[in-house]
């Protein structure tokens, strides 16, 4: 069929704004710096999004009304510091993708996040110590961020830190309370500890991107961290009365994009909305 | 168009409550940057007090309904990240503010910062800071939770009185 004069005449207002915006524009190539950045903030991103709705899983559920509070809190924190992370990682795709179309619009093999956080989060116990594991890595990471070369990466991970001084503050000073409690909380605080370390250690594993964001100068190399972090939980598991298993063995695949089972379930959780009414707001 | 004076927009911007904590407002919190003209268009410079706060969009509707109230017809709301907002930014007469309203005000120089390995002996020992209850004056409280009602303050109780109480807490 012909085209009407008026389709002829109007330019499509819509298509001329989703160019504008970028969309449509070609993926960034693997390997280009560009591609580099957006994944080293994504990976970034994603860790706060998935440990934020994990953790949002508790709301309701605590086992008291000031944890349930707080635990929300978290949340809201590792939320609201999703939406920079992943707003910058957008604006540098450029490609029309906001905070939004980056949470619920990717599937699982495009989420960079730790498997660490993605672990579900059993008893109270699991969910402090997957907590205090992600905190000791993550207050680090954002110090050295804050010499990023990019001074966007260094703004947010100012923020950002502030906020983490208080959860990694509140985690490892529940699991000593709890850790070097009565004989039940200690023994499923041990319990968790053994569960969660061999993912405690793919944070400090460089792969080609890490490396080469480290000597961009734009993010910490992973291993750089290592220190830090065994400081601080070596402190706190005897402060807790807690034993370090012996192994350092670490899953991998996270960072890559290989999840475990755990990820799809949560996913469906957290997309479903999205996917099923694109764009819904209210 | 008539470009009203910077300190009358000030002046506006500071009859806005805190939409969560009504008795102390905007300029009280600390959280406008800057205001400035940019041709004849208002630009309004905002910091967020926490990444996650949900009063961000609320405090940004309120801003804007306000001035388009006063009769500024173009302006724009720009977010800036750095330097990061802190309780140190609140102002004297708003801490009063909400030491009358039941909120202990943040005890300055206590913020957490990150590094944990220095303090596990005090976290360990349970001790708390001198946080006065807003209710009865004494010191004798303790921290039931670090977060509380919302991100930025943590929940407290005072062993006096009895009454739990918000705190402040700084950042």
């Amino acid at each position: 069929m012909a085209p009407s004069l008026s389709d002829v005449m109007t330019p499509d207002a819509a298509a001329l704004a989703a160019a504008q915006k970028g969309e449509g524009r070609a993926p960034l190539e693997v390997g280009s710096p560009g591609h580099d950045l957006f994944t080293g903030l994504t990976r970034l991103g994603d860790n706060c999004l998935i440990l934020g709705h994990r953790v949002s899983e508790w709301c309701g559920h605590a086992p008291v009304l000031e944890e349930d509070i707080a635990l929300a809190n978290m949340a809201l924190d590792l939320i609201g510091q999703t939406q920079l992370w992943l707003g910058l990682a957008g604006e540098v795709e450029g490609r029309g993708r906001d905070a939004d179309a980056l949470a619920f619009r990717r599937d699982g093999w495009d989420f960079r996040n730790l498997l660490l956080v993605e672990r579900p989060n059993g008893d109270f116990g699991q969910t402090l110590m997957r907590q205090f594991l992600f905190d000791a890595w993550h207050a680090p990471m954002l110090k050295a961020l804050e010499g990023s070369s990019d001074d966007r990466i260094a703004a947010i991970a100012r923020k950002a830190g502030k906020e983490v001084a208080y959860h990694i503050e509140r985690s490892a000073d529940l699991v000593i309370r709890l850790g070097d409690g009565t004989e039940e909380s200690h023994a499923r605080m041990q319990a968790a500890l053994e569960a969660l370390w061999g993912y405690a250690g793919e944070a400090f594993i460089a792969d080609a991107v890490d490396t080469r964001l480290a000597e961009a100068g734009l993010m910490p190399a992973p291993e750089s961290l290592r220190a830090t972090f065994d400081e601080t939980v070596n402190a706190v598991f005897a402060e807790a009365t807690l034993t370090r298993p012996e192994s350092d063995f670490a899953h991998q695949g996270g960072k890559q994009g290989r999840h475990s089972e755990h990820m799809g379930h949560l996913l469906t959780h957290m997309q479903w909305l999205q996917r099923a009414y694109p764009d819904a707001t209210w | 168009m008539v470009r009203p004076a910077l300190e009358q927009v000030w002046d506006w911007l500071g009859e806005i409550p805190d939409p969560e904590i009504p008795v102390i407002s905007l300029t009280d919190l600390g959280i406008i940057r800057d205001v400035a003209w940019d041709d004849d268009t208002l630009v309004v410079t905002v910091t967020p007090t926490y990444s996650g706060c949900p009063a961000t969009s609320v405090i940004n509707f309120e801003i804007e309904k306000k001035l388009r109230d006063e009769g500024i017809g173009q302006m724009r709301l720009e977010r800036q990240l750095t330097p990061p907002w802190t309780t140190d930014w609140i102002r004297p007469q708003a801490r009063e503010a909400l030491k009358a309203y039941g909120i202990a005000p943040p005890v300055d120089g206590t913020a957490a910062d990150g590094v944990l390995a220095g303090r596990i002996s005090r976290l360990s020992g349970q001790s708390n800071l001198a946080v006065e209850c807003p209710r009865c004056g004494s010191t004798r409280t303790e921290k039931v939770s670090q977060f509380g009602s919302t991100p930025c303050k943590a929940a407290y109780r005072c062993t006096d009185c009895l009454e739990p109480f918000d705190y402040f807490k700084c950042i």
